[in-house]
């Protein structure tokens, strides 16, 4: 026996990321079966749900442009109420599928391959959700390619100086990148369903946007590389659009947004909330599917870990804005941050601070990282608190400006609450169709993982020497 | 001269022209990813160049297996971005400088620092889509039509199965000595596809 291997074999063996020792048809069995039966009665029922929520969303969406923006609780001081409060809300949500999939790729954190599909997919609903919101917010919805560098009869040209403008990009390159990194990661398994498909309608429509994948080598070689480069441009992309979303507050002048921490504190909070909706979402997913095998207990464990860093570094930057405000001697962002803990919205500040300072702090208990319900329960918490971070920051900001007489109070209208709710409706109506139709787990990725993909795992093993793979 | 030039072009992303008699190539079939590769290792020095091994993942060390470098995706993510960086730099500063400057807070017409991001993001939006661009193009992607679907185990290329096609465009492609070859380094089914639709299935006896 020689040395190194003495060496390796005390390395203590990683707990498997598959569990119930499945093979690869195993796999492909049990992610692709639930393309192909009828969905479980649960489906339909949140499908009910959930596709009134987008029927009410569009009835209001209308009923928003025949009337203009007036229906909204936005007024003076308060200019921008909750629509941008949700946009900020959906885009942070929108982070946690690039971020593993481009992220925890180049980390090579392997445990991701279970749940990067499914995360990938939420991203690009909620950023859908999140797209929503400033587009109507413009009050003319039907002049919004104003925004687009187009030639136009006013030769005119958007303003490349302003925040808002660079929103625009960020978030559409952001939207149409992660689009891109999802589609092609899904086409071998798009290949896969096409390979099953038993109906020529449905094998057809399969063929099309599986592009004729083979699984040639030929082709791999640069799949491989195109998915590597993909993840190196979707990581600073991915920090990047919180960080221009940021600056739609921190370039401006105003007390309590006009902070240098913005960027980094929004790309924290936007990973810990978009975590805590993966986990919302796949909880319910795994046990409804029985996935229980493919996404285990050790994935939703990591997540908690990631929730507890990020939600840590949040409640770090509530801190220090406090501490920056108190710092800095001015006047006005000192009473900026005394009013938003002790004035008419402290409710708000409080419910933020206890729910994405306070609850992810139980993620030290090994325990309540791998209970299920507690899980469940704080992610739920953490979404709630996250969305009164960004209701914290736009309103407590507004409602008392410069000019004590314009002081006000901002109350949202029936339009505003059920706009948000039915922005819901349409992340949930995507989201499941996602389920039902398309592979909803990365199958070819997840066969990588296996030992069995290691052609060196066939290699003739020495009686007297240990296997350290 | 043209048409051999386009012929190897081809080649390079796996297409193969059939035989004159309709013959497309050989598929065999091997048990698992180990001996996939040590397969490919062997059609390898055996001279044979058009062709390829189909998986259902990509395997770890095929490329070397089958004597093929790097794969060149990474120029075309350069150039997607120094186009990006540089139409973005255009953009900003003629549509703001010089069509149409306007003073906005007394601010410069064109400066770098607030044209960043949107530099930024336009250097990775078309990075990103060159990438994948060419991805497909260096893959002769999509391929609707490709005869190894003729066959009627290679559905499970992308299940379970493991296959290696030599095509009969191949210079050292002999139908029957192939097909021996192919038997001895351990396949076991053997295919010969043809450009027609159809398939003839050959299995070898253990």
């Amino acid at each position: 026996m020689s040395t190194s291997t003495d060496h390796t074999a005390t390395i203590p063996a990683e707990p498997p990321l598959v569990t119930g020792n499945l093979g690869f048809h195993d796999i492909t069995q049990l992610v692709s079966y639930h393309t192909e039966k009828r969905p479980p009665s649960v489906w339909y029922m949140t499908l009910l749900v959930s596709s009134t929520l987008l029927s009410i969303l569009l009835i209001l969406i209308g009923y928003l442009v025949w009337n203009g923006v007036g229906v909204w609780g936005n007024n003076n001081p308060v200019g921008w109420g909750w629509p941008i409060v949700n946009f900020v809300f959906w885009v942070g949500i929108g982070h946690a599928g690039t971020l593993i999939s481009a992220i925890l790729f180049l980390f090579r954190q392997q445990w991701r391959t279970a749940i990067n599909r499914s995360a990938e997919a939420m991203t690009i609903f909620a950023v859908i959700c999140a797209l929503l919101f400033p587009t109507i917010h413009v009050g003319r919805v039907w002049v919004i390619y104003w925004t687009l560098p187009l030639p136009n009869q006013m030769e005119m040209w958007p303003q490349f100086k302003s925040p808002l403008l660079w929103d625009v990009f960020a978030v559409s390159v952001y939207f149409t990148v992660s689009l891109v990194f999802w589609y092609i990661g899904m086409v071998p398994d798009l290949a896969t369903l096409r390979d099953r498909a038993r109906n020529t309608f449905k094998r057809r429509i399969l063929g099309f946007f599986s592009l004729g994948w083979s699984g040639a080598n030929r082709h791999w070689r640069n799949y491989e590389k195109t998915y590597l480069l993909l993840a190196a441009l979707a990581t600073p992309l991915v920090l990047s659009v919180h960080s221009v979303v940021s600056f739609d507050f921190a370039v401006s002048i105003i007390p309590g947004w006009h902070t240098t921490i913005f960027p980094p504190y929004f790309v924290a909070g936007a990973i810990f909330s978009g975590f805590a909706m993966v986990m919302t979402l796949l909880i319910l997913a795994r046990r409804i599917y029985g996935i229980e095998n493919i996404i285990t207990i050790d994935h939703l464990e990591k997540m908690a870990i990631i929730t507890l860093l990020t939600g840590t570094m949040v409640g770090f930057a509530y801190i220090t804005e406090f501490f920056i405000a108190w710092y800095s001697q001015v006047e006005y962002e000192q009473y900026a941050f005394i009013n938003r803990a002790t004035g008419p919205y402290a409710w708000a500040y409080w419910i933020m601070m206890s729910c994405n300072l306070l609850f992810p702090q139980f993620f030290w208990v090994k325990r309540l990282r791998r209970s299920i319900p507690f899980l469940f329960v704080t992610s739920i918490i953490v979404n709630i608190g996250m969305w009164f971070e960004r209701f914290v920051i736009t309103v407590t900001s507004l409602h008392r400006d410069f000019l004590p007489s314009s002081w006000d109070y901002f109350n949202p209208t029936w339009v505003d609450m059920l706009t948000f709710a039915g922005s819901f409706g349409l992340f949930m109506t995507l989201f499941l169709l996602f389920l039902r139709f398309m592979p909803m787990v990365a199958m070819a990725e997840v066969k990588m993982v296996l030992p069995e993909s290691d052609p060196h795992f066939y290699d003739d093993h020495d009686e007297s020497e240990p296997s350290t793979h | 001269m043209i048409k051999t030039i386009i012929q190897s072009i081809k080649a390079t992303m796996g297409i193969y022209d059939a035989r004159d008699d309709g013959v497309y190539g050989l598929l065999a079939e091997f048990t698992n990813p180990g001996t996939l590769i040590t397969a490919a290792r062997e059609v390898h020095s055996a001279g044979y160049r058009h062709f390829d091994t189909h998986s259902p993942f990509p395997i770890h060390g095929m490329d070397r297996a089958m004597g093929l470098g790097q794969s060149k995706v990474g120029y075309l993510t350069l150039i997607g971005g120094i186009t990006g960086l540089a139409l973005a730099t255009w953009l900003q500063w003629w549509t703001s400088a010089i069509d149409y400057p306007m003073n906005i807070s007394g601010k410069p017409f064109f400066a770098i620092e607030p044209s960043i991001p949107i530099m930024f993001e336009l250097t990775v939006l078309l990075a990103a889509l060159l990438t994948v661009g060419g991805m497909l193009a260096m893959n002769g992607l999509p391929r609707p039509y490709n005869p190894l679907f003729y066959s009627r185990e290679f559905y499970r290329v992308t299940d379970d199965a493991f296959f290696l096609h030599i095509a009969a465009s191949d210079s050292k492609f002999d139908l029957k000595a192939t097909e021996t070859f192919l038997q001895d380094i351990g396949a076991t089914s053997i295919e010969v596809i043809h450009d027609h639709g159809y398939s003839e299935l050959h299995i070898t006896e253990e």
